[in-house]
């Protein structure tokens, strides 16, 4: 099965589009989406439109802590990440609040463990930057001894995380377009970056797509209407930082 | 594992006699067991040993090297087959190259002479480079892995200990230690890199030091202290040994040797350059030494890598990307100065501020150009004749430590000559000239530049003049009246 991994939307449809369109050409059969549907982008109530049926249809879909701000929004701004929480809960419908505030912190899917942050308490919401947050997390997963793989978003950067001829973790920064063996004898976590706000000084959108039959993981990289992205946020009278940051993938 | 008989079936591959029984693996001949249509070149089949005390790292290397071969391509590396699932039974069925292995040439054919030496240098530096185009360092070169076939031409083999950019690296660790060949390994490998393809030139250099002498230049260390040796000591001068051995060839042999990775080759193609272009080899105290180097000068260099430690590689395409051979066609007839002058600044931004790059200039004549008849026509005087100008046309080019050199070929075809030199000598930019070699009739004929064009290996830079005459001063000719194009057309692969 091919399965591609979408993590860290932030209400960019334009971006989401350009990475379903582009997943389907690599012939993805099921999607899963790793939570941070919503928040900072224009979109949000387009982007939920866009997921709810696929999940309806088979997709996975977690929750992320930008999907519970925009549940449950903090009366007070306290930092940049909680600034457009009230804005986005405004755009949504009851439904679609429900439906976010119902998704799952985690899913397993027989060897592979999805969740948004990390494995060593999802709702922490920590960041797995390093192998030292990496191992955590994996060490956490694979307490499930038939878990092999962890899959997960929230840093905005595509990381592969293995273990080298010692136990400790080694992490690898992969080339988009390249299938990289991952069997299934190793135990494997990987970040896969985010669709709708890249961090790393490129715009293209970031997702991941795992073949399960020849354990192989694809990291991609998706050109998209940024401009279009930008332009929405602008519009919609969101702070000016949000629609910048998408031109330059910062 | 025991060794499997001749005639045994292993998931539907018919093994035959096995060719090699290694510390390792076992390597069989064989063929499918079934009517299934095979690939059509001859099959070996490479099973890992793994008895109760083999370690792991048998079956990490095994796995390294069922994922790089199964994405190498090219003549110097045996063709994948298929690989068997690594949980079950583990095996590897790739080509089976006919050829001798250079430790069978090492333990049979020595010595050799200077200019089998050459070949097989040129040979193993375009296998290695071929290599490093793919982003893979082969890491464990020695002459048991480097196959010579028929034809003279490298294949290498093993990729157990191999890194390849675009993988996780499965036998990188935290705590770096030397992985590799004890009489073969790099200096920067003793302290854990892996992923430099100069490490891979350093091999070569050994190999050539054993082509040279018969021996090995460190010998055979069995303790990392002695692995270490290697980071500060210079190898016994090859010509103490072989007295009549050219000291350009002792100038290549150290430089593949230098304890600093900076300082050797920066590629392969670098290495066949000076191997196959001895008369350009510029003569350094290095190739001349005929005694070891001094304990004051060993004591310094040794403090100095009391210190080296890990640091990572940058990607190996990326790093040979980095030193060009740069090649610009000099016309040498029908050209204005202008002309020139625009190729010579071409030129100039084509090696840009790389330091590692180096320039080859070449110019192409007739071989009616010379006769072995007349005096003034004779081969050497007509090329001596071109060289000189070719060093003169070069001269606002030469920077320190930039390697130049001067080629006059004969051929009746020109842009055939052109391109059989680029392939030959895996020379990243062509420059050429555009107007000068007939861009203008182009829609009549193929002419030299889009033929080169079409058919280049590499990138092409097709110059028009652009320099307004007046800057030129007293040196127009009074032919320039073309005042076309003002532009540089580049080409990329």
């Amino acid at each position: 099965m091919r399965l591609a991994l979408m993590s860290d939307i932030h209400g960019n449809i334009q971006a989401l589009d350009a990475c379903l369109e582009h997943a389907r050409q690599q012939r993805a059969e099921r999607f899963a989406f790793l939570g941070d549907l919503v928040g900072y982008g224009a979109d949000p109530s387009a982007v939920l439109e866009r997921i709810m049926p696929l999940m309806a249809d088979g997709a996975i879909v977690l929750k992320g802590n930008h999907d519970e701000m925009a549940v449950n929004p903090p009366t007070e701004v306290k930092n940049i990440g909680s600034s457009t929480a009230t804005w986005t809960h405004s755009q949504l419908d009851p439904d679609q609040r429900a439906w976010l505030d119902a998704l799952p912190m985690t899913v397993q899917l027989d060897k592979i463990l999805l969740v948004h942050a990390s494995a060593d308490g999802p709702e922490l919401w920590r960041y797995v930057y390093d192998e030292r947050a990496a191992t955590a997390s994996l060490d956490a997963a694979t307490r499930s001894p038939e878990v092999r793989y962890v899959f997960g978003g929230h840093v905005h950067e595509q990381s592969l995380y293995y273990r080298g001829s010692t136990s400790s973790l080694m992490k690898f920064t992969p080339q988009p377009g390249i299938a990289v063996p991952v069997p299934s004898h190793r135990q494997w976590l990987s970040t896969v970056g985010s669709v709708g706000q890249p961090r790393d000084g490129k715009p293209e959108a970031m997702y991941a797509l795992l073949d399960t039959d020849r354990w192989q993981l694809s990291f991609h990289r998706v050109a998209y209407d940024h401009d279009a992205a930008a332009w929405a946020i602008r519009a919609a009278g969101l702070p000016d930082f949000f629609a910048d940051r998408l031109e330059l993938g910062r | 594992m025991k060794l499997l008989e001749p005639g045994a079936v292993l998931d539907g591959f018919l093994i035959e006699e096995c060719t090699h029984a290694g510390g390792w693996a076992n390597i069989s001949r064989g063929g499918l067991a079934d009517d299934r249509t095979g690939p059509g070149f001859p099959m070996a089949m490479k099973i890992p040993r793994m008895t109760a005390g083999d370690g792991a790292e048998n079956i990490v290397s095994f796995e390294v090297e069922s994922q790089i071969m199964q994405v190498l391509t090219g003549s110097h590396v045996p063709r994948f087959v298929a690989v068997g699932d690594l949980s079950r039974v583990p095996w590897l069925v790739m080509e089976y190259v006919h050829g001798r292995t250079l430790q069978h040439w090492l333990d049979t054919e020595m010595p050799p002479s200077v200019g089998e030496i050459i070949h097989l240098g040129v040979a193993m530096a375009h296998a290695v480079h071929a290599l490093h185009q793919q982003n893979t360092v082969h890491l464990d070169l020695k002459p048991a892995n480097v196959l010579i076939r028929d034809d003279g031409s490298a294949v290498l083999l093993d990729f157990g200990l191999s890194c390849h950019a675009h993988y996780p690296d499965l036998l990188a660790e935290q705590l770096r230690k030397a992985v590799g060949s004890p009489a073969w390994i790099a200096p920067e490998q003793v302290v854990g890199v892996r992923g430099d393809p100069r490490s891979d030139i350093f091999a070569i250099g050994v190999m050539l030091y054993q082509l040279c002498t018969g021996e090995l230049p460190f010998g055979e260390p069995q303790t990392a202290g002695g692995m270490r040796q290697r980071l500060w000591m210079d190898p016994t001068p090859p010509r103490k040994l072989k007295p009549d051995l050219p000291p350009w060839l002792q100038e290549v042999v150290l430089r593949c040797l230098e304890p600093e990775a900076a300082q050797r080759y920066p590629s392969g193609a670098h290495l066949a350059f000076d191997l196959a272009n001895p008369e350009h080899i510029r003569v350094t105290e290095r190739g001349n030494k005929v005694t070891g180097t001094k304990f004051r000068v060993h004591f310094k260099r040794w403090l100095k890598a009391a210190g080296m430690h890990y640091q990572p590689s940058p990607i190996a395409s990326q790093q040979i990307d980095e030193v060009p051979i740069v090649m610009v066609a000099v016309p040498h007839n029908d050209v204005t100065d202008a002309t020139l002058y625009s190729l010579r600044q071409a030129v100039a931004r084509a090696l840009g501020n790389r330091p590692g790059a180096r320039l080859a200039c070449v110019t192409v004549i007739s071989s009616s150009q010379t006769s072995s008849s007349e005096d003034h026509k004779s081969e050497s005087t007509v090329h001596r004749r071109y060289l000189t100008s070719l060093r003169q046309w070069a001269q606002p080019l030469d920077q320190p430590g930039q390697q130049t050199s001067f080629h006059v070929l004969e051929s009746g075809d020109v842009a055939q000559a052109i391109l059989d030199y680029a392939t030959g000598n895996n020379v990243s930019v062509i420059v050429m000239g555009a107007a000068t070699h007939g861009l203008k009739t182009q829609r009549f004929i193929a002419t030299v530049p889009i033929k080169v064009a079409m058919d280049a290996p590499c990138t092409i830079i097709l110059v028009k003049q652009s320099v307004p005459f007046e800057l030129l001063g007293a040196s127009v000719s009074p032919r320039d009246d073309k005042s076309d194009g003002h532009s540089d057309v580049d080409t990329g692969r």
